[in-house]
């Protein structure tokens, strides 16, 4: 298994298509470093309204490294799946394509095996995915803005989370979003089974987030009650619920603490069922499949 | 000699279609077996069903002497195969490639085992070159190399000359000898061409619609002194069953379309005769002599009778 796992690794990061997610991913946050380096200012005023009104606000201690990343983490996350897709969604099909899939299953290791290497090594080039966005958006905002307060939008209006008491989340979220990740990764690795050509699975993965992601936001009651919570879109963005941080009763917020934490092991232990389910499914459907192409 | 591969009414349906149909063969050690039928008579889907890559409907293989079923892992240890085009990876270099496939079959190779192992097929000074900027018998011949790097005892390669130019398939004859006659292997080759099988092969079988149609020794089969005869009377059925309840049971052909016998020439007008006086019709009767014609005779006896005709 070992063995197979480094071959796989080593053959997702031979691929020129691997190292393009990581520079779009490095393109995009760096465009948004650079709009909010020239006009963070006014962007913060923007989000924040007439809060000024109220109390007094330093907008340019609230554009920081840490309100920069959490920026990016709420438009990045959401098209992540697709860079996730288009190497996950390669890793069965792309072989059976190009020919190899069948040397590879003629070899004296099992197909179980074959499968959860390929699995396994998407999951590092996933992890390897997060650490380059964490690296990009985080450090070198930090580098860039500065430490200082975030504040956080909610629905029930803003809230502000200590400097010191930030960096956590960060890990917290990242390690969730990981997960969340790897549900992508195992849909796209099942239809990957299913397919003989790389193209199919990669759309069909893409195109099904986006279809359960319209569902799930849609604000009907029958999809609310009766689809929402079977869908694993509904729980992607359980990240961050790590920024919600609690508060006592007249209002004070707790430091270190989360607002619902409940909420985030629930979300959890549905993409950790979105997983086992999803990988158990290629497992068998490609034990049983005749290896045509 | 012990037998290497031996295959026991194997089946395979896709949906309503027989691929392979109660299909029984048996390879010794050190033969080299050819494997002939025409596109789509069965032959990539029986290899891939000697590889597991896929399932049969019925009937049993074993391997060495083991169940490939139960012994799988093991089994596959010791074979090395092309099965048709040999693809590869073409983002990779050769090198890379050859390591690759060495370290799933369990080799740890050094760099100078490889570099001979390519050196052996002539791609030593393009090792580091990625194998898309490869023509196809180079890809080909790497293929081999990674057929061949886990020093298997079986070797399975179907369709080898597909796509290959003269040299490239004069250059994989000599191979499929040296590795047979120097290095000892068992082979298996498929292939549509009986002019490639009958080069190589010291034995043979025809496959057709997924079922056999001969198997034999390549030189019995060409023995000058014998002719295989194609018969075609005016009720086939009445004739194969009068031929079954005498004593010319013994050379017919089994499995073969129509009336296919193997017998001395001197034999023929005394078969002629005999049907002749039980009022058996004799519209044509045609003695082959070449395995191509023997070939093409078994697997489409009515064009043959046809074109013969012509």
């Amino acid at each position: 298994m070992w063995n197979l796992l480094q071959i796989e690794l080593f053959k997702i990061f031979k691929k020129p298509r691997t190292y393009l997610a990581f520079a779009v991913i490095a393109a995009f946050i760096f465009l948004i470093q650079l709009g909010l380096y020239v006009n963070g200012k006014d962007w913060m005023m923007f989000m924040l309204g007439s809060l000024d009104e109220t109390m007094v606000v330093d907008y340019n201690k609230l554009v920081n490294g840490y309100a920069v990343c959490f920026f990016v983490l709420n438009l990045l996350l959401v098209h992540v799946p697709i860079l996730v897709a288009l190497v996950a969604g390669d890793v069965v099909s792309g072989e059976a394509s190009m020919g190899t899939l069948r040397l590879l299953a003629a070899k004296p290791v099992s197909r179980t095996s074959i499968i959860l290497s390929k699995y396994f090594a998407t999951a590092v080039y996933v992890f390897a995915l997060l650490i380059w966005i964490a690296v990009i958006s985080l450090l070198v905002s930090l580098a860039v803005f500065g430490k200082n307060d975030l504040i956080v939008a909610k629905t029930s209006g803003l809230q502000l989370i200590e400097s010191s008491d930030v960096l956590w989340r960060y890990f917290c979220a990242f390690a969730f979003a990981f997960i969340a990740m790897m549900v992508v990764a195992a849909i796209s690795l099942l239809l990957s089974t299913l397919s003989d050509n790389s193209i199919g699975p990669i759309v069909a993965t893409v195109g099904i987030i986006i279809v359960c992601t319209l569902v799930s936001e849609m604000e009907i009651p029958i999809y609310q009650k009766y689809i929402r919570p079977y869908l694993f879109t509904t729980y992607m963005l359980g990240w961050k619920g790590f920024f919600y941080i609690g508060s006592t009763a007249d209002g004070e917020t707790i430091k270190g603490s989360i607002e619902y934490l409940p909420g985030i092991i629930k979300s959890l232990v549905a993409l950790l069922v979105y997983i086992v389910a999803l990988v158990s499914s290629s497992v068998f459907i490609f034990r049983k499949k005749d290896i045509l192409s | 000699m012990p037998a290497i591969i031996k295959v026991n009414n194997l089946s395979k349906k896709f949906k309503k279609i027989n691929a392979v149909d109660g299909l029984s063969f048996t390879v010794q050690e050190g033969d080299v077996y050819g494997f002939l039928g025409q596109n789509g008579a069965g032959k990539s889907t029986t290899i891939r069903m000697l590889l597991t890559l896929v399932k049969p409907t019925a009937g049993d293989i074993s391997i060495f002497g083991k169940n490939l079923f139960t012994h799988r892992g093991e089994i596959l240890k010791d074979i090395g195969a092309i099965i048709e085009k040999p693809d590869l990876y073409k983002y990779l270099t050769a090198f890379e490639n050859l390591a690759l496939f060495a370290k799933i079959s369990g080799i740890k190779a050094e760099k100078s085992f490889l570099m001979d192992h390519l050196k052996m097929v002539e791609l030593d000074e393009r090792a580091h070159d990625k194998v898309h900027t490869f023509s196809q018998g180079m890809k080909q011949r790497l293929g081999i190399a990674v057929a061949l790097v886990h020093n298997p005892k079986l070797i399975i390669l179907d369709e080898p000359t597909n796509g290959l130019d003269p040299q490239g398939i004069a250059d994989m004859r000599t191979l499929i000898l040296k590795l047979s006659r120097q290095m000892g292997k068992t082979i298996l080759v498929s292939s549509h061409l009986l002019s490639e099988i009958e080069l190589v092969a010291n034995k043979m079988l025809i496959i057709h619609k997924g079922r056999k149609m001969i198997e034999g020794k390549v030189a019995e089969l060409l023995d000058p002194s014998k002719s295989v005869v194609y018969i075609e009377t005016l009720n086939d059925e009445k004739a194969r069953q009068v031929i079954i309840e005498s004593s010319w049971q013994r050379y017919l052909q089994p499995g073969a379309k129509g009336i296919l016998l193997k017998m001395d020439k001197e034999q023929i007008p005394v078969l002629i005769s005999y049907l002749s006086q039980l009022d058996i019709g004799i519209l044509a009767v045609k003695p082959t002599h070449s395995l191509e014609d023997y070939f093409i005779s078994l697997t489409t006896p009515n064009n043959y009778v046809e074109s013969s005709a012509n």
